[in-house]
Parts: C-alpha cells; structure tokens; sequence
C-alpha cells in the first residue's frame, strides 16, 4: 500500500505555474451571487446546531433552566459560584487529567512502535496494518462489551491468564484503584490506531537514501532510529500528542459504558462530560450542566493553546 | 471519543514519493534486523488480536462453557446458538439498518455542503468571505461534547428528538471538511477553470463538471471518515434516542448491554454482529480508508 501523500491535485493533472488559490486575485466578480448561495447550506446548518446552540448554553448557563419546567429565571453566577465550590466538579475533571496523563504516553510510544515494526517488517504489512488498526473500526459499545467480558471477575480472559501464573484475583472494573487504568488498557487497545497510521504516513516519507547514508557510515540500528527516525518524526510526534491529548480529555463513552452509566465506585471513572451528562440528563438540570459544559469547553481551549504555542516555537526554532 | 482532526494545518506528510508498500519493498534479502522486527511485529499483533479472539471464540461457546475455570480458549462443542438467540431476538438488524440510513445520510449531507461551501470559499468572492471563513475555521474548535446540553433542548423545541433526521443533522457540521476541501480546490489550476468559464459554464457546471470529477480521492478520504465517524459516533445518538427501534448499532448495543444479562456467549456474539459491517468494509477498502483516516486526520 502507498503512503497517502498529502492532500494534492490528482495525478495527471498539469501543475505548471499554478499557485495555490487564495492569494490570486479573483477574476469572476460578475457571477459572485453565487458564492453566498453555495455557502448558504452549511452556513445555515452550522448556524442551527452549532453556532445556536453554543449560544444558548452560555446564556443557559446563567439560568435554572432544567428539563422538568418550561419556564426559566435567570440566577446571574449562582451556577457558576456552585461549580466553583463543588467537589464533584473538581473530582471529575481530576480523573479526565489522570486519565489524559496516563493514556497519552502509551497512546504515542506503542504507535511509533508499532508504525516502526511495519515499515522493516518483511512481507506481513498488511498483516500488521490489519492487526494495529482494526481495534479503532469497533463502535464504542462493542469495545466495552468485550473488555467487560476480558476483566470479568471469576472467569474473564485476564483474571484467567493471571490466575495461569498464580496471581490472585482483581476485580478491575470493580476497584475504585484500578478502575480508570483498566479503561486507559482497552482505550489504548482501541484507539491506537489512529495514531499508528498518522505515523505510518509520515515514515513512509522519510526518504530511504537517509538511512542508507547513515549505514554506509556505520550508524547501527538503534542509532538510526534515535538520530533520525525520532529527529525526523518530530512535528508529527507534536501533532499525534496533540491531537491524543485533546481526544483524551474529551473521555466518556467508553467509561460510561463499562462501568454501566456508574461512573465506577465512588465516580472514580466518571469524567467531566460525565458529570455534565449526569446532571444535564439524570438530574435535569440544563443550567448547571450548561455551566460546567463551559468549564469543559475552556479546559479543552486553554490545552490547545497551550500545545499550539509549544508547537509553533518548535517549528520557529527548527 | 476517538482523535478527530482538530489540529492546526501540519506539514507532516510530506508529498512523499509513491513509495512501495512496505510489504512489497524492494530488500535484497531478509536481514537480521528486518527479521526481528517481522517477529516482534507478529507477536504485537497477536497480542491486539487477543481480544477479538477471546470475543469470537465466547460468541461459539455453548453458554454453560463460558464459565469454565480454569480458563479454556476453544470450545468443547461449538455452537451458533448464541447468534441464532441474538438474530432472533431481532433488534440488531434494525439497529444495523439505522445505522446505514444515519451513516449515509450524514455522509452523503456533509459531501454535499461541504463542497458547496469549499468551492464558494475558494472560488468566488463575495462581502463577508473571509470572516465567514474564519468563523467556520473557528468551529473547528468546538468539541461536540460542549453543545450536548443545548442541542437537547433546542432538538426538543424543533421537534426532533427520537427522529433519525435529530440524530443526522448535528453530525454534518464539520467544518473541518469543508477546510479540507478547500484546500485542495485552491490548488486546482486556474487555467482549466478558466478555460470553461470562458466557455459559458457557470458555477455550478464547473464544480460538478470539473472540480469534483478531479477531486476524486479527497472527496472519498472525506466520506469514508466521515462515514467511520458517524456509524461509531455514541454520545450525540445516545441522548437523541430513547425509542429502541430508533437506535444506532452503537447506541443499542451500549443500552441493552444489560438485557443480554449474564449471556456471555450471546453478549459476545452481538458484539461481533456489531463489529463485523465496519470491519468488512475495512478488509475490502484497506487502502482507501486508510489513506482517508490519514488525509482527514493530519489536515
């Protein structure tokens, strides 16, 4: 299989002298009516069930709107004073860092692994590819099937394989200890694979005449891979880190799922959407989950901006 | 949920060469090394097989072995009794059949305005262009998650909870796609454009007569992502559905979890009847999902 190169114009087509778009001074000013009419049907879906409703919630948030009435009164920062003040809050945005932290590393070394052992693997790629990426095609609900299945207490795969070796028993999805890194286990399972083929790509890139120079030099295996593959990688590694951690953050289907709408014991795997899933939807209060939902928004925001600086400077510097 | 592509324009995939596939590269002889690497590759994949293994060898299990300590991989007496329960017990299929409609309704929306807004962004110009276009840009940012609240309570004013349209329509705004697309329009030449224009097609005759015909791989690298997303998409389908017969394979499975009870072999087999649709596509588009996974994710 090629590498996906990036997006460009298909093969065959004549790029001779033709400069990307934007910056071109435009020549059709007599039919631009159409421009307005092409946007119109995404603009309007966007400004529906996008744009709206973010709208919406932040003027929610200043409200006790909840599911059981119709009618609302505004309360100003009251939710916001509650939130500040709830140990609920600070509990489950404590467990989505943990849960960031914890799966993100694993997340990134076993995709660079795994994209290195396919490109020097002989003859079973598609094996690999197959094997690695697969897991990331199963619907969340699936996933926790199964792993409920693989952690069941009493005769599940790995109390079983434990067992095998004379470990005793753990009740993973059961122990307010484990719970959260049984869930990080089959994230990693199931996701690493998105992160698996942005590497792939991107080693398929590296031209083949680098290592061979190195070889010629005497460079060893090790060595290549540290002095060029990781060099190399390197605004992919800031990308793949990135996009997992924002992906992480965002945790709670498969959390929701296999710990059966729990949030395990004593909420130790219930994330913030969680939380805001819990009182927006069980506890019918739209206001305050509006709220935290905010909450939520700003921490995704600032751990992008945070990255994006980080990322940029890299690039500067390089 | 899963990574989506939220990340700034990266440089990573470099136009590389067409490079042979690593299965097919051009080794003189198997090394050392590449041999190490092929077992250690093998023993990882056997490893991320497990799991499925472990689900499909239950799923033949008559339940009564299921339980067996210790621990047996292989079944005494393999059976399809648990699928016979599940396909009889019927809601699978609906939810299967739900999940097409949603899928492709949802696909078949975002390529269409997606690549109406894409063309309009990169060649036409009209008043408020360009703050439109970084508003949309700007959407990027927001995670789905955020808007489940509000979208709740505005889908029950419209109308539109428990319907497959409710269920649809927030999951065509991504405005992503439509960066996407745009990006590779403005790097169509002018000349071809221009030439037909000259010609006296209008707009809409240049998109649909050359810019999509030319656009061909990204447009599939858009829809299959687009596709993937949205069968395995949970949380937005979860709250917009209460009406079982209504449900996403994601959202039936996740809910009924519990009326299966302690049937492992049964749960087991729904899990692989869930699994199979997306992952048979897979093994017949190999190369074209992963090149839309790729092409969607690093843009």
């Amino acid at each position: 299989m090629t590498a996906p190169p990036a997006a460009g114009p298909p093969t065959g087509t004549d790029r001779t002298g033709s400069a990307p778009g934007p910056t071109r001074p435009r020549t059709r000013r007599r039919v631009d009516r159409a421009g307005p009419a092409l946007v119109l049907p995404f603009a309007l879906l966007f400004a529906v069930f996008l744009l709206w409703p973010l709208l919406a919630g932040l003027w929610t948030s200043f409200t006790d709107r909840s599911l059981t009435r119709t009618e609302s009164d505004f309360v100003g920062l009251a939710n916001w004073a509650e939130l500040a003040g709830d140990p609920a809050v600070r509990q489950s945005l404590w467990t989505t860092l943990l849960f960031t932290l914890i799966t993100t590393p694993p997340l990134v070394l076993i995709a660079l692994a795994m994209a290195v052992l396919t490109q020097r693997a002989a003859g079973i790629g598609w094996v690999l590819r197959f094997s690695f990426f697969a897991p990331f095609l199963l619907p969340v609900a699936v996933v926790s099937l199964i792993w409920v299945w693989i952690y069941q207490p009493g005769f599940g795969m790995v109390n079983g394989l434990l067992a095998s070796v004379g470990i005793g028993e753990v009740n993973w999805l059961g122990d307010e200890g484990t719970v959260l890194t049984a869930i990080g286990a089959a994230t990693v399972w199931w996701t690493v694979g998105f992160n698996y083929l942005l590497y792939l790509a991107a080693l398929q890139g590296i031209p083949a005449q680098v290592y061979e120079a190195a070889s010629l030099d005497g460079a060893g295996a090790w060595h290549r891979f540290t002095r060029i593959t990781v060099p190399l990688l390197d605004r992919t590694t800031a990308l793949v880190v990135l996009l997992q951690m924002v992906a992480s953050l965002k945790l709670f289907d498969q959390a929701y799922l296999m710990t059966a709408g729990s949030g395990g014991p004593d909420h130790a795997a219930r994330p913030i959407i969680g939380y805001i899933f819990d009182t927006g939807f069980t506890g019918l209060r739209i206001g305050y989950a509006s709220a935290v939902s905010y909450l939520f928004f700003a921490v995704i925001i600032a751990v992008s901006l945070i990255q994006f600086r980080l990322f940029t400077r890299k690039e500067g510097a390089a | 949920m899963t990574a989506i592509a939220q990340a700034p324009r990266s440089g990573t995939a470099r136009p590389a060469p067409p490079a042979p596939g690593p299965g097919r590269r051009r080794r003189p002889r198997i090394t050392p090394l590449g041999a190490a690497a092929t077992v250690s590759g093998l023993v990882l994949a056997l490893l991320w097989l497990l799991p499925l293994a472990w689900a499909v060898l239950t799923s033949v299990k008559p339940e009564a072995e299921t339980t067996a300590v210790p621990l047996r991989w292989l079944p005494v007496e393999p059976t399809v009794e648990a699928y016979r329960q599940v396909i009889a017990r019927g809601d699978i299929q609906q939810w299967l059949i739900n999940s097409t409609v949603i899928s492709s309704l949802v696909t078949l929306l975002t390529l269409v305005c997606c690549a109406l807004a894409a063309y309009a962004f990169s060649r036409t110009a009209f008043p408020g262009r360009t703050p439109l276009l970084a508003l949309l840009v700007a959407g990027i940012l927001v995670p789905p998650q955020v808007l489940i609240v509000p979208l709740f309570d505005q889908m029950t004013l419209l109308g539109l909870v428990d319907t497959h349209l409710g269920v649809a329509l927030p999951q065509v705004v991504a405005p992503v796609m439509v960066f996407i697309l745009k990006r590779f329009f403005d790097q169509i030449p002018h000349d071809y454009l221009e030439a037909a224009q000259l010609d006296g097609a209008g707009h809409l005759r240049v998109l649909f007569g050359i810019v999509l015909p030319m656009s061909g791989p990204i447009l599939a690298a858009v829809g299959i992502f687009t596709f993937v997303q949205s069968w395995n998409n949970f949380l937005w389908p979860f709250v917009a559905t209460t009406d079982p017969s209504l449900m996403t394979v994601p959202v039936g499975l996740g809910t009924v979890q519990g009326a299966y009870g302690i049937q492992y072999a049964q749960q087991m087999a729904a899990a692989v009847l869930g699994a199979a649709p997306l992952i048979a596509v897979f093994l017949a588009f190999q190369r074209q999902i992963v090149r839309g996974v790729t092409d969607a994710g690093l843009k």
